[in-house]
């Protein structure tokens, strides 16, 4: 499987973010998008799951078979929003989208084991701290089997025992063949990732 | 899609859901009229059927802006629209429109006989109502939904959402209460009203959530 952009442009509002993206990714490649605010990084991640309309050249998914002829139907997408609902338990939340997003991987008490959670799942998602939040959303990532992840800024709110232990996730994900493609400030530990600067050609 | 059924029914009913307001409401609307109109046993009762739909209409556009806008701000949405491709939108869509209607309009059903009461209505003329309401207020909610899509970004979507869906409810409320009034007052017919309610609901349950998906998809930003 491939992920492939090709002379990708994006824009907001009717103003050009960003244009002249190309890059490919195979199997178990990571690609780091970094950038200052306001370069285009989030849009970008938009563009590429198919959030927002393309505005110039194309991306798409080469490869992916029957379960995932579209990068929409392949990928995770973890934006700045957890997509959890407060008032429902972090394993119902979890139950939920395991349900709906298909591919069963691993049952929601399993991921928030693996996220270090294991132990307030029966807790409602609103009583979370923000960092447990967002480990709980990164669970998401690990309920249903998609090979692409995009990632924005996977690791916001989250301790350094944390992060280490999504990195672990990232290369596991990453070395069964899983791409990741994650907008990000901070360093993620993944080795031998592709990096993508953004904002400063322009 | 009945996982996305129970979790919108289960947030319904739990804290900050919106089960309840839309009953309190339609209880209080109901409520005033006969302060408003005055003891007159029989005018209460001629209007009756008419008063009740109203409420229900109303009460009905109370928890729909909540719709897709809850789900757009935990960031949800972005997953069910990514969703497409496993299930239809459209269908999500109609998921959503069901609990929403299971979770805050049918309660309202539920309490129309007993505010019925509140207006002197025949024993007759309550069920002809209830029945209706039961046909009807899902069409009500079909259109509203496309109102909320198309008012999902916006921060104050309720009032427009109200503006937008009220005209377009008007032949619901017509065929709903000419079928109540039917039922009661003698040469009018029920059949012929109730069954065009009834294929108004239908004809909606497909054009409402297709337009709210078409709307969804290209509102996003």
């Amino acid at each position: 499987m491939r992920l492939i952009a090709e002379n990708l442009g994006g824009e907001r509002g009717g103003e050009a973010v960003f244009s002249g993206i190309n890059f490919a990714l195979e199997k178990g490649q990571a690609l780091i998008v970094t950038g200052p605010n306001g370069a285009g990084k989030s849009t970008l991640l938009r563009v590429v799951a198919g959030l927002l309309p393309v505005a110039a050249g194309r991306v798409h998914i080469e490869g992916g078979g029957e379960d995932f002829p579209s990068v929409a139907s392949a990928c995770h997408y973890l934006g700045h929003q957890n997509a959890m609902k407060t008032a429902l338990t972090v394993t119902e939340n979890l139950r939920f989208w395991r349900d709906f997003s298909g591919a069963d991987f691993l049952r929601a008490e399993e991921a928030l084991e693996t996220v270090g959670l294991g132990d307030i799942g029966h807790l409602p998602f609103g009583y979370l701290s923000t960092g447990q939040r967002r480990r709980a959303a990164i669970a998401k990532l690990l309920v249903s089997r998609r090979p692409l992840w995009l990632l924005d800024e996977p690791t916001a709110g989250l301790d350094k025992a944390s992060e280490e232990r999504f990195a672990v996730l990232m290369r596991k994900h990453l070395e069964g063949g899983g791409i990741v493609v994650a907008a990000t400030h901070l360093p993620l530990g993944i080795e031998g990732a592709k990096e993508l600067r953004m904002g400063e050609a322009v | 899609m009945w996982s996305l059924f129970l979790r919108d029914i289960r947030l319904s009913i739990r804290a900050g859901g919106g089960a309840l307001t839309g009953v309190i409401f339609f209880l209080a609307v109901i409520a005033t009229i006969p302060f408003g109109v005055g003891p007159d046993l029989n005018l209460l009762a001629r209007i009756g059927p008419a008063i009740l739909w109203i409420g229900a209409l109303l009460a009905c556009l109370l928890g729909l802006d909540r719709l897709f806008q809850a789900d757009r701000e935990d960031g949800s949405l972005d997953l069910l629209v990514l969703g497409d491709d496993r299930h239809v939108l459209a269908l999500t869509v109609l998921t959503k429109c069901l609990a929403h209607w299971a979770g805050s309009v049918l309660p309202l059903v539920i309490a129309a006989p007993l505010l019925g009461l509140f207006m002197n209505m025949e024993p007759i003329g309550i069920g002809a109502t209830a029945l209706t309401l039961l046909v009807g207020t899902p069409a009500i909610t079909f259109i509203g939904a496309a109102g909320a899509a198309v008012a999902v970004a916006l921060p104050r979507g309720g009032l427009l959402i109200s503006v937008l869906v009220l005209p377009l409810t008007i032949p619901v409320l017509i065929f709903g209460v000419s079928a109540s009034y039917g039922a009661v007052a003698d040469p009018d017919p029920f059949l012929q009203p109730f069954l065009i309610l009834a294929a108004l609901t239908l004809f909606l349950a497909v054009l409402g959530p297709v337009a709210a998906a078409l709307a969804l998809r290209h509102g996003a930003d």
